[in-house]
């Protein structure tokens, strides 16, 4: 990043040579994307994030007509969506979309099914190939937010029928602020940001080519070195689940036995308040959630937790517990510790729980 | 965590910034908590054009507040208390001006939220005391092992009015480090402390009401909630029972009331009284308000314990009230007891608190009934 912000500070859509170093840095960074998500560099469109690239997909694909999601997704995609005629497909306690449900809700008028690669707060992988497929029979533009897929599991946009993809730079170590959008190649999509030609006329505005540089170096990493971290991060996440299980026999993983991404678990603690166990773990120095970051400080429970049929009690009972590339199964004993001494101290200020 | 720590309910104003500030200049553990009561964003018809100031919970009270933890270098976190705080404080107001009495929704506030459940958030996360900018003093007397509460130093900020309810083991483990100081000392300090709100103005009556127009808010409530807001409307009658006029509403009358009645007479009408029942709100003149006697209910005794013989004291009926020299007598009931005042005091309210002092102490306090 930091020689993009000195030494090659050109403007990537200037013909002199300067803009064409920081095109050249701009393009090898798109290759480095296309190449996590199995498409072509011409696919591959940058934008300021996940939010960004889910709002381009849905409403530069299905303004005017009908949207097929779930009821677990992601804001970026609700919000969006709710701006046009939407169903949401419901989902059970597995927190796993039915494929056959989505189909089901096809309409006419249907324009777009978009479904996440794998949820942000369980961290179960939806059936994306299948659904890809269903999209693909009924002539139906298929989106997938892989925000959470990106760096987690493999991600092969080819496989799943995926006509439009969204992932994220933060969420694989890249700065805030950086995202990317593969859009297949030929696929009729009007821009959302109106300005110039940038970005093959899908995203007007001049790159971050940094940001993008960043974005693309974290492709690179996952793409030589990811699959190698995953049994390491699932192994963290079993131990530190049946740790947790080991202390408190009524403890349970919200969606337990489904296929989940390797790093995420969201734990419940009938009768503990989940924003006191967040600040007394935050002040120990262990930094969990609550429901999804975008949506803190607000009074209402998860609407996932909701989703796979939880009560307000215990959607507000839950936390959720991301493990990365720098933890450790020292670090995760601590944490057991930390939990342990936390829940049991709330559980003797409401005896009730006791 | 280290063994003691100390949770600073922190509203983005001056005072309790300078509560964090001061202890944690004193070497304390702190940890600011913001109480997030009651979603601006609902009612958007009471909000003035260019919007209104004084409101409580608003992203900029955060957005101070959390300033002013980073400049101190403490942790801050925002904790969500809506839902109790619209049960237990916005929900009574309003059913107490539909049952035509005049609530005091801070005291609601001091008894269930920042006493009871933010006393509890501040255990769950680790903190074994709470300090908060109130103006008031708490110590303990080592003779009667009691917990005492006595007026602030700085007497026109004295906010012991509201603050009756509280029971021991919530003044034990509560503290109030503004109550020995003046207003102008505590602004002094707080720019000695860098901390940006020093000059930010003092908060308004009742946070959630914007404007302090708190029919309009029972009002666009009602409207929230579909609720016809009709229900309340009927007859205004004078004391000797003659029928002048209609009015909009209980709610919109309080004891004592002179403006808003739309009856013209040869002398100054007041509200001398609300029946919610018929729906009728009773004026008359202004000796028809004073009352030599009242009941007080669901009594707290602060600084002395309940006392079973008749007590002379000094008795606030409402915040700006002067204190007003009474006998109270124990009854049968424990929790109430029977009040009367060396001269008549005017709009004795129900609904109000009535407060107990013997010179600066708080002796308790309960409701007026």
């Amino acid at each position: 990043m930091l020689p993009v912000m000195t030494e090659v500070f050109g403007n990537p859509s200037s013909i002199h040579h300067y803009g064409q170093a920081a095109r050249a840095k701009l393009d090898h960074a798109r290759r480095q994307v296309a190449s996590m998500l199995h498409c072509s560099d011409n696919e591959i469109v940058f934008t300021s994030g996940g939010t960004e690239s889910d709002n381009l997909a849905i409403l530069g694909i299905a303004t005017g007509g009908h949207v097929v999601t779930t009821a677990i997704e992601h804001p970026a995609v609700l919000a969006s969506a709710d701006q046009l005629s939407v169903t949401r497909v419901p989902v059970d306690r597995s927190g796993i979309v039915d494929p056959e449900a989505i189909r089901r809700a096809i309409q006419p008028d249907t324009k777009l099914i978009s479904v996440m690669h794998v949820n942000n707060e369980l961290g179960t992988i939806q059936p994306v190939e299948e659904i890809g497929r269903i999209a693909q029979e009924a002539g139906v533009a298929f989106h997938s937010d892989g925000v959470q897929a990106a760096g987690k599991v493999p991600i092969d946009v080819r496989a799943i029928h995926a006509d439009i993809y969204a992932i994220s730079g933060h969420k694989i170590y890249a700065p805030k602020g950086t995202g990317a959008l593969f859009i297949r190649k030929g696929l009729q999509l009007r821009a959302q940001v109106h300005g110039g030609s940038h970005e093959n006329r899908y995203r007007a505005g001049t790159q971050n080519v940094a940001g993008a540089v960043a974005l693309g170096a974290a492709a690179q990493w996952i793409n030589q070195r990811a699959a190698a971290e995953w049994p390491i991060l699932s192994s963290l996440r079993d131990r530190l689940e049946h740790g947790i299980l080991a202390r408190f026999a009524d403890a349970h993983v919200n969606a337990a036995g489904s296929l989940r991404a390797p790093n995420v678990t969201n734990i419940r603690f009938d009768g503990i308040d989940s924003e006191a166990l967040l600040i007394a773990l935050d002040l120990r120095g262990f930094a969990v959630s609550a429901g999804s970051a975008c949506s803190s400080g607000a009074q209402e429970p998860s609407p996932v937790l909701i989703a796979i049929g939880l009560t307000r009690e215990q959607a507000k009972s839950s936390i959720r517990f991301s493990l990365g590339r720098s933890n450790d199964a020292a670090q995760v004993d601590a944490l057991i510790d930390a939990v342990a001494g936390c829940v049991a101290h709330l559980r003797k200020l409401a005896p009730a729980y006791a | 965590m280290p063994e003691s720590t100390i949770a600073v309910a922190m509203s983005g104003g001056v005072d309790s910034s300078v509560v964090a500030g001061m202890l944690r200049a004193r070497g304390e553990n702190v940890v600011g908590l913001t109480m997030q009561l009651w979603n601006q964003r609902r009612l958007p018809e009471l909000v003035p054009e260019g919007g209104s100031s004084g409101r409580c919970c608003s992203l900029d009270d955060v957005y101070d507040a959390r300033h002013v933890a980073q400049l101190l270098g403490i942790p801050y976190y925002v904790v969500n208390f809506e839902d109790r705080f619209e049960a237990q404080v916005v929900k009574p107001f309003i059913d107490e001006y539909l049952a035509g009495r005049t609530p005091v929704p801070c005291t609601l506030c001091n008894n269930f939220i920042k006493f009871d459940q933010f006393l509890d958030m501040a255990a769950g996360v680790g903190a074994d005391r709470i300090a908060t900018g109130h103006y008031a003093v708490i110590s303990r007397n080592e003779d009667t092992g009691r917990w005492e509460m006595r007026r602030s130093a700085d007497r026109g900020k004295d906010q012991t009015y509201f603050l009756f309810g509280l029971k021991q083991d919530q003044l034990a483990r509560t503290m109030f480090p503004l109550g020995a100081m003046e207003k102008s000392a505590v602004r002094e300090l707080a720019r000695e402390l860098g901390i940006p709100t020093a000059a930010k103005p003092d908060s308004q009556e009742i946070c959630f009401v914007p404007n302090g127009d708190y029919a309009a808010f029972i009002d666009a409530y009602f409207k929230e909630q579909r609720i016809a807001p009709s229900v309340t409307q009927g007859e205004l009658v004078t004391t000797d029972g003659q029928v002048v006029g209609e009015h909009s509403g209980v709610h919109h009358f309080t004891v004592g009331q002179r403006r808003g009645l739309g009856v013209a007479a040869g002398e100054p009408l007041y509200v001398i009284s609300t029946e919610p029942a018929s729906k009728r709100v009773i004026i008359g003149r202004n000796d028809a308000l004073l009352r030599s006697t009242m009941t007080v209910n669901d009594v707290n005794w602060i600084s002395i314990a309940a006392p079973i013989t008749p007590t002379r004291t000094e008795i606030k009926i409402r915040n700006k009230h002067h204190a007003a020299s009474a006998t109270i007598t124990p009854t049968a009931d424990p929790s109430r007891v029977q009040v009367h005042f060396d001269e008549p005091q005017r709009a004795v309210t129900p609904g109000q608190g009535a407060v107990f002092y013997s010179g600066e102490l708080v002796l308790g306090g309960g409701w007026i009934g």
